[in-house]
């Protein structure tokens, strides 16, 4: 609540520093802006920023820090006979964490505390400090922003390149949240790393990769039945692969052939009522497909397989890859048409030329033209189609078949990542790790096909630029 | 009037329109290869192309020259109907193609273009090899029967359009990768392996270098003794360079048109005059 506060309070400096800056600047030149280097608003921004920038750039850290130089300080604070066992030996890493968690605990008064008078003792002085900490906080940050303030209007003067300096600043800011994205990206790549190398600690990446058993379950106990677990992920990939290429027998078909309906033959009129329907395809949330997939399309082949003497199994490859495929139409029909849609008219035009009748034209010279951006589309679907998830745990079931029938259950390396994860899991053991490592496979895979269809795509954009 | 008219027909029968507009470029007792009476052309409200009236001869080079926006263009497309592929154009009156009119329901489009061949304003050749470009014409009309018969074509067109030598040993390069004269040539070495009646040409040097432009220029001249050209200029000097017969279109009217040489040494409209004095345009 303070937080809040002192943020509205910082809020409020910084529009006052505002106006106070451009008021300045136009009192500097004695009203006659002109001579001013930079427009008045943007003296305002100087100071504004001058004011906010140093006391919200100090929040952050506070925000970061306070924590943990609240913790460290508590701990040093423990009288040492906290820090021994019963049996006189120092506490372990893990100990000394369940500690402090039961002093935050007790300070903040989530739940009914330790009644243990040293973690009684501990928690005030950690709130304490905490109380103390928020203090020196909002007078260090409201000292800042009036100092800053005050050293940004000092500054203003006619002369003052306040424009400059605002869109350096504006600059900065962009870059930081750009950059944002990629940290994340490096971040999310490091854990999957870190995580998959525990994993690969344990198991072999040989196994792991080329191993066609995969039965992820670790014993508790030494002497339990069904204790050794395999981690050979052959089966997910060629589930993986199996539904993906159902999928994309659906989509690009469907999807190309209504792309080049779209670029080529229909009114506008059409056009503009059909490429939006298409689109919202793209925005239904997967799992709709999947309740679509699980409760209409895998009824639907397995009672129309009975009719034919064929066994379907309820959760087959099949009906997950063809509802997988008509999610997936969308991207490939859309990507399409805006290939299609960007040969340059001129090579419709030399075609139609010569005599070629439409259906030529498409056949021999747009698609041509188009096909290698086409296939950057339709890679881009396929990385869409291995990632999927929801479609896939509602639809193609658990068991990890090694089978090319597409009539049969098949997993995916989606769905074991999903259930290997769900539940209460220990997270060290080779069965919650699998989940990494798979999602790292996933990730390469992915990331390699998308490479690859972002540059047969710039390779395509070259060719007409 | 009636679309099942002949040419000859056309010629005697049309009442002459206002002004110059339907003044024949050929004299009585000539055939024309192309003809038009009371042509319009309409882009959604916009009245484009105004009445004209012209005619065609075989085997000569036709000039349509004018101020940007005149309407040449359009005009050049209605010749094989290639206005048909814009949504909003409409053309009306009558065009004949050896006296047939070429708007007449029976007449398809398609086979139109094989008769009368275009050549664009910026050289469009396909991003396929030299060779493919050149056998794509040939090859949706069935042209040649077999490989050698293709290859054949392919030669002598490229030998017509003077592009031979220079692309002889890499006739299995991208087209695209040729210089903007060389693919120009290829363009009408394209409209050429068609075995078309008339070559209609837009604007065909408006993108080339003058030494390019040049060999265009012998290239068309030399085209004359087997087809009928038309070509829209914008170069004064080229019309007067290349074409017998010139027709000076302006605001979509057609103003002028007669022997390129009376044209230019003693046009007969004031518009003219200027337009070719450069006092305007």
């Amino acid at each position: 609540m303070q937080a809040f506060t002192l943020i509205l309070v910082l809020a409020v400096l910084t529009v006052v520093g505002f106006r106070m800056g451009r008021g300045r600047a136009v009192a500097v030149v004695g009203g006659e802006t002109r001579k001013l280097h930079s427009l008045p608003s943007y003296h305002g921004m100087y100071v504004a920023l001058w004011c906010a920038v140093p006391s919200f750039v100090l929040f952050g850290l506070w925000m970061l820090f306070e924590s943990s130089i609240a913790t460290q300080l508590t701990l040093a604070n423990l009288p040492p006979q906290a820090l021994q066992g019963p049996d006189g030996q120092p506490l372990s890493e893990a100990r000394i964490g369940l500690l402090l968690n039961d002093i935050r605990n007790t300070a903040t008064g989530n739940i009914a505390g330790s009644s243990d008078a040293i973690v009684q003792q501990a928690a005030q002085y950690y709130n304490g400090i905490r109380a103390t900490g928020d203090w020196l906080l909002t007078a260090a940050a409201l000292s800042l922003a009036v100092l800053g303030a005050g050293f940004g209007w000092k500054r203003v003067s006619a002369d003052l390149r306040a424009r400059n300096d605002v869109e350096m600043a504006v600059k900065i800011f962009m870059i930081v949240c750009s950059t944002i994205a990629v940290f994340t990206t490096i971040g999310i790549i490091l854990s999957l790393l870190f995580e998959s190398l525990r994993f690969f600690s344990r198991v072999s990446p040989v196994e792991f990769l080329f191993g066609t058993h995969w039965s992820p379950q670790i014993s508790i106990r030494a002497d339990q039945v069904g204790s050794s677990g395999g981690f050979g992920a052959i089966p997910l990939f060629a589930g993986t692969m199996l539904i993906s290429f159902i999928a994309m027998m659906v989509a690009v078909p469907i999807g190309l052939l209504s792309a080049i309906y779209m670029a080529e033959y229909a009114p506008r009129k059409v056009r503009s009522v059909v490429k939006p329907l298409l689109e919202i395809l793209a925005g239904i949330p997967t799992v709709v497909y999947g309740f679509f997939a699980a409760l209409t399309v895998a009824p639907f082949f397995r009672d129309s397989g009975q009719l034919f003497g064929l066994s379907i199994s309820s959760e087959s490859a099949i009906a997950a890859g063809i509802v997988m495929g008509i999610m997936i139409i969308p991207f490939v029909s859309s990507l399409s048409d805006d290939v299609i849609t960007a040969v340059p008219n001129a090579m419709r035009e030399g075609s139609y030329g010569l005599g070629a009748t439409k259906s030529e034209t498409i056949k021999r010279v747009i698609l041509p033209a188009a096909l290698p951006g086409v296939v950057g589309g339709i890679l881009l679907a396929v990385s869409r189609a291995i990632g999927e998830t929801m479609i896939v745990v509602m639809a193609a079931g658990l068991a990890a078949n090694l089978t090319a029938n597409p009539f049969e259950a098949v997993t995916t390396v989606t769905v074991q990542i999903v259930t290997l994860l769900v539940g209460d899991q220990e997270f060290d053991s080779p069965k919650t790790l699998a989940a990494f490592a798979l999602g790292l496979v996933l990730f390469v895979v992915t990331l390699v096909l998308n490479v690859i269809a972002l540059h047969v795509v710039r390779k395509y954009r070259e060719q007409y630029e | 009037m009636n679309s099942q008219a002949t040419a000859a027909q056309v010629q005697t029968e049309a009442p002459a329109p206002q002004g110059t507009a339907g003044t024949p470029l050929v004299g009585p007792g000539e055939q024309a290869k192309v003809s038009a009476r009371n042509a319009n052309v309409y882009y959604g409200d916009k009245h484009a192309i105004k009445d004209v009236g012209l005619d065609i001869k075989q085997n000569e080079v036709t000039a349509f020259i004018g101020p940007s926006g005149c309407g040449k263009s359009t005009f050049l497309r209605c010749l094989n109907r290639m206005n048909d592929t814009i949504d909003i154009a409409r053309v009306t009156g009558l065009i004949t193609l050896d006296g047939e009119d070429i708007y007449a329901k029976r007449v398809d489009p398609v086979q139109l273009r094989a008769r009368v061949g275009m050549v664009f304003q910026k050289p469009n050749p396909f991003p396929k090899s030299i060779f493919e470009n050149i056998a794509y014409g040939p090859r949706i009309h069935g042209i040649a029967r077999h490989k050698d018969e293709l290859e054949e074509i392919v030669m002598t067109s490229l030998e017509r359009a003077g592009l031979l030598g220079e692309v002889k040993d890499r006739l299995d390069q991208p087209g695209t990768g040729l210089s903007g004269g060389q693919q120009q040539r290829l363009c009408i070495a394209r409209a050429i392996a068609v075995h078309p009646e008339v070559i209609l040409m837009d604007e065909p040097c408006s993108a080339l270098d003058p030494i390019a432009t040049a060999k265009i220029e012998e290239l068309i001249d030399e085209l004359r003794q087997n087809y009928t050209i038309v070509i829209v200029t914008h170069s004064m000097q080229q019309a007067a360079r290349v074409s017998q017969r010139t027709a000076f279109f302006h605001l979509g009217n057609l103003v002028e048109c007669g022997d390129t040489e009376q044209i230019f040494t003693n046009p007969q409209h004031r518009l003219t005059q200027g337009y070719i004095t450069g006092r305007f345009g």
